[in-house]
């Protein structure tokens, strides 16, 4: 009898990172040693908005949903209304509790007709299982059967067409699609998590290695590199996606009450839909749609350019009066050449387009500094190239 | 003669913890032992040449971090150090192991189902919402809820806000945990035997319920509701053993000026016209003192050491009924070198770990049938450490100390005394269950010494060799324990007091009855308090 | 073709027809839908031999709330009232006890068993107050569940420092510790553990023993035999709720409960749909969730508390037609008249109750008997007679399956058992009929065979009972209510469920 595995696993992808690696810094993320950066997360970064970055996402798990009762069953449990996502079409949603809380964020991919991935972050095997009490569905925890690409940035289309991925031009966003290289089946999809132009590619682990070297080769003369979390991170914020863990945190974890956040305070109000039948937190959020939320989520322009990690956020410039929230992610935006922050404040404050405050706390040799800048709340997103929707996309 | 400010009866950790307080405070106080060692339930003592035994309590975590902090512990030599994992032997070959590491620990469990490693965490935090909810009543007094004194009815309003502030789904969460069963609570979240079988051990560790028994869900917190150095639900040793816990409580004690008297038996408290004045020893020597504070447990110091005349009757008839149920024995063991467990792959950090020996429910709630057959179990549920993996000074270089606390072991057998034969049978029960895995266990043995609960009582003095001092149960907590309308440390007579672990919070080596004592006694004395508030969180 | 009603009732068990009662007597169109050719439910009265008839489901009518009488002008004529209980034992020196007085015991338990039963009065006084209203919501901030459990506060000062605090404490003890302190008789003792752990998943060392034995004592504590039988009972309601207006339809089975947009909208049956915005189920929860809305229209954490919900029962039912009185020395024919108990100490309850927390039956089982043509003589032939037995303990999921093989063997070892203490009593035996949980389940329609319809535990009790979310009969689905025994304050021949239950929905509408 041999224990379980002591250590980190290892992601399908991880003998092409150890190969490329430099700086050999990595950490675990659900269970597998990810890289956090390669080479340097400055320049990997560079390849998600001018080039093509591949970053390695098999860590995501993934659940299958098969049976007769699979989209009732998704319906039920997600707040958006699944019934209207076809098959080769994808959703990203949020599931809650009974408190309407977000439990995590994810992906719905409709694979075949009744045939459903959901991809998260968080590990969710018990909180689907107890879901399905009732219903005929089959529920697989794929996470490590399915290896997973992200293949981002403006050329990576390009690249991919190169690498023998032909007929990609036609994928929408959110699409999926089934394809094939060389005899081996992979699952196109364009999604991403860098609010830009990019695919995820969805294969057997037993395909991985293969699949890396054709991308790879395809790319090679598009300045391809191969990308760590860091990099990921940054683009992420300027995408104003939201990351459990930050801006929210998994209701079904916490023990404090009133540290969850519902869709509303996390301004994800287009996923709720109330005209669909029954779906878990129906209540409590109609409730709180009737009564008005506690929290909101707001995306800040703050002036200057120290980044605004963990800072309170004020209504006023003067800090006399209490903070109403905090800053959950923070970032200076190379692409757009600004200081932003994505945060949490309670309601009424932060209508996009008012003013808030922000202390920031900076070092510099060794002192601490803080200072009060002003924040403006933004709608939307702070990075949003058209390139990302064009269909087709353009060619380099 | 010299008179006292205060005499503490019995120098089991919460006396001294109650004398310490009170002498830092300023106090004149004397705490006197019947045995020729301190600590109580908390000790190491060499049993066999250059073994160190905890051959009572054997595990850390309870102790409340705001009186180690208070009593600078770490100045008196006091040193915690967590230990890892735990692992319960399965009949069929295999073990299941709950890792350290989570992510060890997840892997493990998905081994028998995944949905169970996933559904831990939805546990783990309901657990720990409970936790929560109780850890911050373990350094306060319980408010008396048939009162209508300011301080009782602010204390209500306290329990009530907190339990308002939880939420109402939770509350409701609340009230059905206090009153599961720990293997109900368990089949909510889990589907494998093995998973629940391991983790319900926590809710029957000292109890004389079975893991069917409404109410047992609640014992989980006793065993969970502890840290080592904020990591909650950690549990550690005591370096040098658990004598080490009792030892540095009396240094900071001794530190303060207070003076410690072994070999001092309490004959009697002595009244003089509804007031105490203080002890008469065994050997017939006398203290003065108008306060008298008693560690022991209820039933002794009530029923054994003073007159019945000189309480109320009803007071009397609660003592009497108070349940404090022998329901577990221990085997503590000196062994000449590391036993082999084949089952369980070399190197691995579980040999550091808890080790268990039942893999099903049914196996777990038959050893409770058993005990109420008026026997020992024939199939015990045995908490197995090695204190000697994490703190080599307690034997000699590459021998162990291994400690078996086994559950259930009654305090008569049918209605009557042990016999010395029994008391051999059982032993012989523990080891071979044992030795069902490991092969060379038996011939490593050097010495051992059993502990059958009325080994316990005759040793420490605790009533039927209970570990807490009386039962856990609903029906013995807060503003019910040791006795509804005597829960907060006041005995019925004027100047005596409790402060063992029959009273609130109840047992373990938590040191939180002692402390929570001794702050109503220097309010009672009009002293400054000098006992630490709750560290609290959030 | 689709009919309107105000409101609609699953299933005419007596909480059904007392819900249904009330509400037409507020003036409402009520239809009662009921699966089986007659009304009842478990309250029913059916021949099992050849001119032998017992009641099948519940046997004796122990608690039939006078307030639910009242409000729906009913009478049930009793054929013996305040039956005694008589604890049988083999040597013949039985225990006779009525509400006050225990004979056959010694003077120290005499006097013992009166104080027991007046202190016992005092708590099961307390909560009879609470049957009949439904559970206050904890938390929910409204000025009424405030005003509700500051009532319940004060009813818990009411009782007095002492009470008060003996109650807080006993509410987690168990009998037998609390037994064993005041009592010598081990048949005494037996027969009370008995009876604080029928129709139950507990021993009498169970902790939450002593909250169900002062259950049972505050829906009344005394036992009686309606004329007629249980069935009788539940004739009479049906008969009055009909002369209140309610339709009752029975041989129609409700296919599913029919939601529309997220509210209930009426029901399917093969007769077609009957239209209503209220369905009140007098199916347990489970069935309700499962069995006629669907899990899908109500959120999962919901569904899992119905899914853990403990409802699986461990009594079965024994139906003997015997061919004349078995002769028991020490008691006399009339005798029989009585509620008979075989159990001979608590330990022989507590060891009856080990084998089914392993899915096993009891080797020694205890037993509640009552001989119902004794006193009325519709129920057997003249000259012979019939037992009732309620017998303890045989679990709902037996470990390999009540096979016909598990059913014979448990069935012999009932009455082999019984036979130590009535001697020659397999001799008498005409025909005998046992239905264990899985048989209670099928003709009943309850699932786990329970009949609590979800065991009366404390973490099953008032506030979440059945379930944190539906503790005030309102299910979370508009226009959905239970009014069965699932509900607080939970089975037995009570009525209070229904009654609640249309106090709910008629306060609803008068405060819209």
């Amino acid at each position: 009898m041999t224990e379980v595995h002591q250590g980190r696993l290892e992601t399908p992808f991880y003998g092409r990172f150890k190969a490329i690696d430099t700086l050999n810094e990595w950490h675990t993320w659900n269970g597998y040693t990810v890289c956090n950066s390669p080479y340097c997360a400055d320049l990997e970064y560079f390849a998600i908005r001018n080039a093509t970055a591949v970053f390695d996402l098999s860590p995501m798990n993934k659940y299958r949903i098969t049976g007769p009762d699979a989209g009732a069953y998704l319906n039920r449990l997600v707040t958006r209304n699944v019934s209207v996502l076809g098959p080769g079409r994808v959703g990203y949603s949020v599931w809650c509790d009974n408190d309407g809380k977000v439990i995590d964020d994810g992906t719905i991919f409709h694979l075949d007709e009744g045939d459903y991935r959901v991809c998260a972050a968080g590990r969710h095997a018990a909180w689907f299982a107890d879901a399905a009490i009732g219903f005929d569905v089959e529920i697989d925890d794929e996470t490590a059967d399915v290896a997973a690409l992200a293949v981002q940035g403006p050329t990576s289309w390009s690249v991919l067409t190169r690498a023998g991925f032909e007929g990609l031009e036609s994928l929408k966003p959110f699409g999926l699609v089934h394809m094939e290289l060389g005899g081996r089946p992979v699952m196109v999809s364009r999604t991403g998590f860098t609010g830009d132009l990019g695919y995820e590619l969805w294969m057997s682990p037993d395909d991985a290695g293969v699949i890396w070297d054709r991308i790879f080769e395809a790319g090679e003369l598009t300045g391809i590199r191969a990308i760590g979390t860091d990099a990921l991170e940054l683009s992420r914020i300027e995408a104003g996606y939201l990351a459990p863990g930050l801006e929210f945190l998994p209701a079904d974890e916490t023990v404090r009450t009133g540290r969850s956040r519902s869709p509303f305070e996390l301004g994800l109000d287009w996923l709720v839909d109330f005209t669909k039948p029954n779906f878990n937190g129906r209540r409590a959020l109609a409730e709180e749609q009737r009564r008005g939320s506690t929290w909101r989520l707001v995306r800040l322009d703050i002036e200057g350019n120290k980044p605004a990690h963990n800072a309170y956020v004020f209504p006023r410039e003067s800090r006399s009066r209490s903070d109403i929230g905090f800053v959950t992610s923070a970032a200076w935006s190379p692409v757009c050449k600004k200081n932003v922050a994505l945060g949490t404040v309670r309601q009424p404050h932060g209508r996009p387009g008012t003013t808030l405050w922000v202390e920031i706390y900076y070092q510099r040799e060794m002192h601490w500094q803080r200072k009060m800048a002003r924040a403006t709340v933004v709608e939307g997103p702070f990075w949003a190239p058209d390139r990302r929707r064009l269909t087709p996309p353009e060619p380099y | 003669m010299k008179k006292y400010d205060v005499v503490v009866v019995g120098a089991g950790h919460n006396g001294l913890t109650t004398a310490a307080f009170l002498a830092k405070a300023g106090l004149d106080v004397v705490c006197v032992e019947k045995n020729d060692y301190i600590g109580g339930a908390a000790v190491s003592r060499e049993l066999h040449k250059d073994w160190i035994y905890s051959n009572c309590s054997y595990v850390c975590s309870l102790l409340r971090p705001e009186i180690f902090r208070s009593l600078e512990l770490h100045k008196h030599g006091l040193q915690i150090t967590p230990y890892g994992g735990s692992l319960t032997f399965m009949q069929n070959g295999d073990y299941f192991g709950s890792y350290h590491d989570p992510e060890v620990k997840y892997r493990e469990m998905s081994r028998f189902s995944r949905r169970d490693a996933d559904a831990y965490k939805h546990y783990a935090a309901d657990t720990q919402r409970q936790c929560r909810f109780i850890r911050d009543f373990l350094l306060t007094t319980p408010p008396d809820p048939t009162s209508f004194h300011p301080r009782d009815l602010a204390g209500l309003l306290d329990i009530g806000k907190r339990f308002v502030d939880m939420g109402e789904d939770r509350m409701y969460e609340t009230l059905r945990f206090w009153t599961m069963s720990v293997a109900d609570y368990l089949n909510e979240y889990f589907e494998t035997d093995v998973i629940k079988a391991a983790l319900s051990g926590s809710g029957i560790i000292g109890t004389a319920l079975g893991i069917h028994s409404p109410g047992t869900a609640y014992v989980l917190l006793h065993h969970y509701m502890g840290d080592v150095d904020g990591n909650v639900g950690a549990w550690g040793f005591a370096r040098g053993g658990m004598g080490a816990v009792s030892n540095a409580i009396a240094g900071a004690f001794q530190a303060n000026g207070g003076e410690l008297r072994t070999e001092s038996g309490v004959g009697h408290i002595r009244i003089r016209d509804g007031k105490v004045v203080g002890v008469a020893l065994e050997n017939g020597d006398e203290i003065d003192a108008d306060t008298v504070v008693s560690a022991m447990d209820v039933k002794r110091m009530f029923l054994d050491c003073m007159d019945e005349s000189d309480l109320p009757s009803h007071f009397v008839r609660k003592v009497k009924e108070f349940k404090i149920r022998g329901s577990s024995g221990k085997l503590n063991i000196a062994l000449d070198g590391m036993p082999e467990f084949p089952a369980l792959p070399k190197g691995s950090t579980l040999y550091s770990s808890d080790m268990h020996f039942v893999d099903s429910m049914e196996r777990m709630e038959r050893a409770y049938d058993d005990w109420t057959d008026g026997t020992w179990s024939q199939d015990p549920y045995i908490d197995m450490v090695m204190p000697t993996m994490n703190d080599p000074t307690m034997a000699p270089p590459g021998k162990h100390f291994m400690s078996c606390f086994v559950q259930y072991c009654p305090y008569e057998i049918d209605g009557r005394a042990w016999t010395d034969e029994e008391r051999q049978q059982f032993a012989d029960t523990v080891i071979n269950q044992i030795a069902n895995y490991s092969p060379n266990f038996k011939d490593l043995i050097l010495h051992y010494e059993i502990r059958t609960p009325s080994d316990i009582e005759s040793q420490i003095g605790i009533t039927e060799g209970n570990i807490f001092h009386g039962e856990l149960t609903m029906d013995q907590l807060l503003f019910n324990r040791p006795v509804p309308g005597y829960a907060q440390y006041r005995a019925p007579v004027s100047g005596l007091y409790m402060c063992g672990s029959s009273t609130h919070p109840g047992g373990g080596v938590m040191a939180a009855p002692g402390a929570n004592a001794a702050r109503e006694i220097l309010k009672d004395l009009k002293y400054a308090n000098t006992v630490p508030e709750n560290f609290g969180d959030d | 073709m689709t009919e309107r009603y105000d409101a609609i009732v699953v299933g005419a068990g007596h909480n059904g027809l007392v819900c249904a009662g009330l509400l037409a007597k507020a003036g409402k169109k009520v239809l009662v839908l009921e699966a089986r050719a007659e009304v009842g439910g478990a309250a029913v009265t059916r021949p099992f031999a050849d001119g032998f008839s017992v009641s099948a489901g519940a046997h004796l009518l122990h608690q039939l709330q006078p307030r639910v009488m009242k409000a729906l002008g009913v009478r049930i004529p009793l054929k013996s009232e305040r039956m005694p209980t008589i604890a049988l034992s083999q040597s013949g020196d039985h225990v006779f006890m009525d509400e006050q007085t225990a004979v056959g015991v010694s003077d120290q338990d005499a006097q013992a068993f009166t104080e027991f039963m007046e202190w016992s009065d005092t708590f099961a006084g307390f909560l009879n107050k609470q049957l009949m209203k439904p559970p206050p919501r904890l938390g929910s901030g409204s000025f009424n569940d405030t005003i509700k459990l500051a009532r319940l506060g004060l009813d818990l000062r009411m009782l007095g420092k002492a009470d008060m605090r003996d109650f807080l404490q006993l509410i987690g003890q168990n009998i037998y510790d609390e037994l064993d302190a005041r009592f010598e008789s081990d048949l005494l003792k037996g027969a009370i553990a008995l009876d604080a752990v029928t129709g139950t998943h507990t021993g009498p060392r169970s902790p939450g023993s002593m909250i169900t034995w002062l259950y049972r004592l505050c829906t009344g504590g005394h036992v009686s035999q309606p004329a007629g039988g249980l069935g009788a009972v539940s004739d009479a309601l049906a008969e009055r709720a009909e002369a209140l207006g309610v339709t009752i339809r029975t041989d129609t089975p409700v296919e599913g409960i029919v939601v529309d947009n997220g509210r209930v909208v009426g029901v399917d049956t093969a007769a077609g749909r009957f239209s209503s915005w209220k369905v009140i189920s007098n199916a347990d929860p489970k069935t309700t969730v499962f069995g006629l809305v669907g899990a899908r229209h109500f959120e999962s954490t919901f569904v899992r508390r119905v899914h853990h919900l403990r409802s699986k029962g461990n009594v079965a039912k024994l139906h003997v037609a015997l061919d004349a009185l078995p002769e028991i020395s020490g008691l006399r024919p009339e005798d029989f008249g009585g509620r008979l108990l075989v159990a001979a100490s608590a330990e022989a309850v507590e060891r009856a109750f080990n084998p089914v927390k392993y899915g096993r039956c009891s080797s020694q089982p205890v037993f509640e008997l009552s001989f119902p043509s004794v006193s009325d003589d519709s129920f057997a032939p003249a000259g012979k007679h019939v037992m009732s037995a309620l017998v303890q303990f045989a679990p709902y999921d037996l470990a390999g399956g009540w096979s016909d093989v598990a059913r014979a063997d448990f069935h012999d070892a009932a009455l082999r058992v019984l036979e130590e203490t009535l001697p020659r009593l397999r001799d008498l035996v005409l025909h005998s009929e046992l239905l264990t949980p899985v048989d209670l389940e099928a003709e009943f329609g309850m699932s786990g065979g329970h009949w609590h319809h979800g065991e009366l535990g404390l973490d099953q009790f008032m506030f979440v009972r059945p379930v944190a979310g539906a503790a005030q009969y309102r299910m979370p689905l508009e226009g959905l209510y239970l009014c069965g025994a699932g509900t607080h304050p939970g089975g037995g021949v009570t009525g209070a469920p229904g009654y609640n239950a249309a106090q709910v929905i008629l306060e609803r509408e008068r405060s819209r």
